[in-house]
């Protein structure tokens, strides 16, 4: 006798919990693989899972075993040309005398490897990384509505007709207007009832007509109220309910001057795509305004920001003047979460770095959740970099700045720039 | 034996659905039961999604277990290795249990259905329920109890002393998981009731015996000699490290010692499925080629069903030569179901070859003789005594030596007049676990002096222990044990290496 279940509509995740544990268990090594595929791979492609190879020696869950060594004696199958007595060169590694236990020991196997998904891959990427400063909320007029119920109205579009109640409020209304006369009729019927129990009499039978010409009429009362009146509709209330979104902008500023080359682009890239990606996790809706500069800005599309070539001076102003008035024109700031960053080799006319600083300190910055800065140089700072000192010393909250040197820089330094703070959490 | 009478195919394509899983079980267990009367457990056959097969997979087939994150590493390779198409899944999963429990995978064929239906709901299924081991040491009815029994009691463990303190046990117990059995001392069932009550006695109890084998007296007065410690402790070595452990840790708390004792009842539970790996396949592949054949015969299935069937079932007993890159050791499947169809062999027709190895049997009735083959044997003992000639030519085995102290191997044995009693006999030694896993056992628990625990290692034909993976076995020793711990390899009576957890300080 046999049983047979359909067990496909159980659960399909009972391992989640175990792999979960595994997950937190090699967390050292996954977020290891991490950091080192941001440094590998093209950040344009950040948003796909990720082969974690863990070493096996790592993973072994050990246990008592032979080693190589002594005496010992395997039965193989497939002879083709020994005889007994025969000897044989011994093969290297010792695999042939090893038979069986070859895969035991876990050597010469390939290292474990598994693949993260894109979500979790993310997770890792930017764990313990907080954005700075607050998410702002902000009621949205136009674009996002929601539809939610609005309660109940006696006056609406008989599609919406709330028929409980309607009903609900058609039997009150009946219960309401006939109460008198149903209390009336109540105490007649009483009466006629003790009558009719009573002895014969004339007395008595003209009372009983009576009675029930009065208990007609009340009957015919309370029969013509109406079942259901205009009055009693109700409507179910819809309204228009605007979604509050969080939106961000985010400026990414880069010099293209003649002094930035291609390779220095490179890594300016690589730092605006993490924090675009960072931002796109943290707010409903991100939009990227490019602002390239070398003596004036201009506000680009991205793939002139990033590959066009220019020559020239610097006159690093030009272009934070240029985000101020985008912001003004179209990021209020009561309504978007606005993030600076800027990359810039630090090459910057004499006279201009005063200019920067204000226009940062009395303009940008207090609409700013955040402005950074990243200077792509490997030798000794440059002439803006002394100035912005100045401004992180003032404002360490708003303003943060790093110096990259090559690509494995890049990460460690986003990660210092928006390591989750403890004192603001 | 009936005589097949010719009937329609049950099915002509190779769509399934529940009637007519039904129909083949009924007609494999009419087969099963009536033609070849083996004797079965209830089977319970579950269809499941693949999704779902490598969760049971990951879990070691168990329906329910605890959680453990070496299961999940389990879990993301095999999904790992199935998404890329490195590995299709095993067709079937059985639980020794009663009713008897098998997985089918909904995206097989019925082919392929009917097959694992016979492999498993009636090839391991009668193997569970016949075979002396599993009769010893498992109690078919009362394991998902006690699986579930184990699953809650140590999610509250985790819920009382966080997941973390939990884990680190369980680590440990599973580097100590294959010395946790009674290879000698027949075990009780494990029974889930009784279990359970017995368990709060015991923690109850445990604690006070094990401070009582600790307690030790101040020395009040400086010249009264203590008495010497007559002998040692344990008077005799403990093969069962686990068990040791569970009753004589000094510092573990009773629901530690609880969880100890659950991981080394799992591994009795499986102790005989490790000893049986060959007979238990090459059974249930026996059977469900048997039984098919014998559908085929009756006219229930199609040719085309057969040839699908025979390709898998060709698959599975695919034995690569040594030399061959998918060589990965003998095939268990290839090996028992060579070794069961000989036997069939040598009762029916009976070689002079035959009558002079195997004078009882040749000529015997076939399924009488294999039954009691399946039986009474394990796998050691099995091969020692059915292995003949004639499979030893056909797998062309040959033996060979490795020797540390010679620079070549040697062919000790092959295929002929000469080698069949040798490759024999040590193929049998390469299928016993107490040669192929290294004997290691408790010798000396000193309980009058610094609490410290000593094993011993007695090296056969002076093979070593894998160093590295010792002293990480020690290590989670240590952590049961919390005092030192040693171990001694032992060659002829001389201690020859030495394993302490912590490491011996440098006298300097």
């Amino acid at each position: 006798m046999s049983f047979i279940v359909d067990r496909r509509l159980n659960g399909k995740n009972k391992s989640t919990v175990n792999r979960q544990r595994f997950m937190r268990r090699y967390r050292e090594h996954i977020r290891d693989a991490v950091n080192d595929a941001v440094n590998q791979r093209s950040i344009r492609d950040m948003e796909r899972g990720e082969r974690i190879i863990i070493p096996r020696k790592d993973l072994n869950e050990p246990q008592f075993h032979h080693g190589p060594g002594g005496r010992r004696t395997v039965v193989h199958p497939g002879n083709k040309e020994f005889q007994q007595g025969d000897t044989v060169a011994r093969p290297p590694g010792g695999g042939g005398g090893d038979g069986g236990q070859a895969s035991n020991s876990g050597e010469g196997m390939d290292d474990f490897a598994f693949e993260l998904d894109p979500r979790e891959f993310l997770n890792f990427l930017f764990e313990g990384l907080a954005l700075p400063n607050l998410v702002k909320r902000q009621l949205q007029g136009d674009k996002n509505y929601r539809v939610v119920h609005g309660g109940i109205v006696s006056e609406g579009n008989p599609s919406k007709i709330n028929i409980v109640r309607s009903m609900r409020q058609a039997s009150m209304r009946r219960r309401a207007l006939s109460a008198a006369a149903r209390r009336r009729l109540r105490d007649l019927q009483a009466e006629q009832q003790a009558l009719l129990n009573s002895e014969q009499s004339l007395e008595r039978q003209s009372r009983l007509q009576a009675l029930a010409e009065q208990i007609a009429r009340l009957e015919r009362r309370i029969g013509g109220i109406p079942f259901l009146d205009t009055v009693d509709l109700r409507y179910n209330h819809t309204v228009r309910q605007p979604v509050p979104v969080s939106r961000a902008v985010m400026f990414c500023i880069m010099d293209v001057s003649g002094s930035m080359s291609q390779e220095m682009k490179e890594l300016a890239k690589r730092f605006f795509l993490l924090l675009y990606l960072f931002l796109e996790r943290n707010y409903q809706h991100t939009e990227v305004v490019f602002i390239r500069h070398h003596t004036s800005a201009k506000e680009v599309d991205e793939q002139e920001f990033f590959y066009s070539r220019e020559t020239g001076g610097t006159i690093v102003s030009s272009a934070l003047r240029l985000t101020a008035d985008i912001i003004r024109e179209r990021y209020p700031a009561e309504s978007w979460n606005i993030y600076g960053a800027q990359a810039s080799d630090g090459d910057n006319w004499n006279d201009d770095s005063p200019t920067c600083m204000r226009i940062l300190r009395d303009e940008l910055l207090p609409h700013m959740q955040y402005f950074s800065y990243v200077e792509i140089m490997p030798r000794r700072h440059q002439a803006l970099w002394n100035t912005y000192a100045q401004l992180r010393r003032e404002q360490p909250q708003v303003f943060a700045m790093e110096q990259i040197d090559t690509p494995g820089d890049i990460y460690p330094v986003f990660r210092e720039l928006f390591r989750q703070r403890m004192e603001e959490h | 034996m009936t005589h097949a009478t010719r009937r329609q195919p049950l099915s002509t394509t190779s769509e399934w659905n529940f009637e007519l899983i039904a129909q083949y079980d009924q007609e494999i267990a009419r087969i099963a039961h009536e033609v070849y009367r083996l004797d079965t457990w209830p089977n319970q056959i579950e269809v499941i999604s693949s999704e779902q097969m490598m969760d049971a997979y990951s879990s070691v087939g168990m329906p329910v277990g605890y959680n453990h994150w070496s299961f999940g590493k389990q879990f993301v390779e095999v999904e790992n290795l199935y998404r890329r198409g490195q590995m299709g899944l095993a067709y079937e999963i059985v639980i020794n249990s009663n009713p008897c429990i098998a997985y089918l995978m909904e995206e097989n064929t019925m082919p392929m259905q009917a097959l694992v239906i016979a492999h498993a709901c009636y090839g391991h299924n009668s193997f569970f329920k016949g075979n002396y081991l599993f009769r010893t040491w498992t109690d078919a009815s009362a394991i998902i109890d006690y699986l579930v029994f184990a699953r809650r009691y140590i999610a509250e463990c985790e819920e009382r002393h966080g997941v973390e303190a939990v884990e680190q046990i369980l680590d440990s117990c599973h580097a100590l998981m294959n010395y946790g059995v009674d290879r000698y001392k027949r075990p009780y069932p494990i029974s889930a009731e009784t279990e359970r009550l017995r368990q709060r006695e015991r923690e109850e109890t445990l604690q006070k015996q094990v401070s009582e084998l600790w307690k030790t007296f101040p020395e009040m007065q400086p010249d009264i000699k203590r008495r010497q410690p007559s002998s040692r402790y344990p008077a005799e070595p403990q093969e069962n490290l686990l068990y040791f452990i569970e009753k004589n840790a000094p510092l573990l708390e009773s629901w530690q010692r609880e969880i100890v004792r659950i991981v080394r009842k799992m591994a009795q539970y499986f102790y005989p499925q490790r000893q049986t790996k060959v007979m238990n396949e090459g059974w249930a592949t026996f059977w469900h080629y048997t039984l098919l054949h014998r559908m085929y015969d009756e006219g229930l299935v199609t040719e085309g069903f057969m040839l699908e069937f025979l390709q898998s079932h060709s698959q599975v007993v695919y034995q690569p030569p040594f030399d061959s890159p998918w060589y990965n050791g003998i095939n268990p499947y290839a090996l028992g179901f060579a070794m069961f169809r000989d036997i069939r062999r040598i009762c029916e027709a009976p070689t002079d070859e035959d009558r002079r190895w195997f004078p009882d049997i040749a000529g015997s009735d076939w399924l009488t003789t294999l039954k009691f083959a399946m039986q009474s044997f394990k796998d050691e003992s099995f091969i020692q005594q059915f292995l003949s000639p004639r499979v030893i030519r056909d797998l062309k085995l040959f033996a060979v030596l490795d020797d540390d102290t010679h620079s070549h191997l040697e062919i000790r044995a092959i295929h002929d007049d000469a080698g069949y009693h040798t490759v024999r006999q040590l193929l049998s030694e390469q299928y016993n676990l107490s040669i192929h896993e290294p004997n290691i056992q408790i010798y000396e628990a000193a309980v009058r002096g610094d609490r410290s625990l000593t094993l011993q290692h007695i090296r056969e034909s002076r093979r070593p222990l894998a160093r590295d993976r010792a002293q990480d076995v020690m290590r989670h020793l240590y952590r049961l044990w919390q005092f030192d711990v040693h171990l001694d390899s032992v060659e002829e009576g001389r201690v020859v290496e030495r394993i302490s957890v912590p490491p011996p300080e440098d006298v300097s």
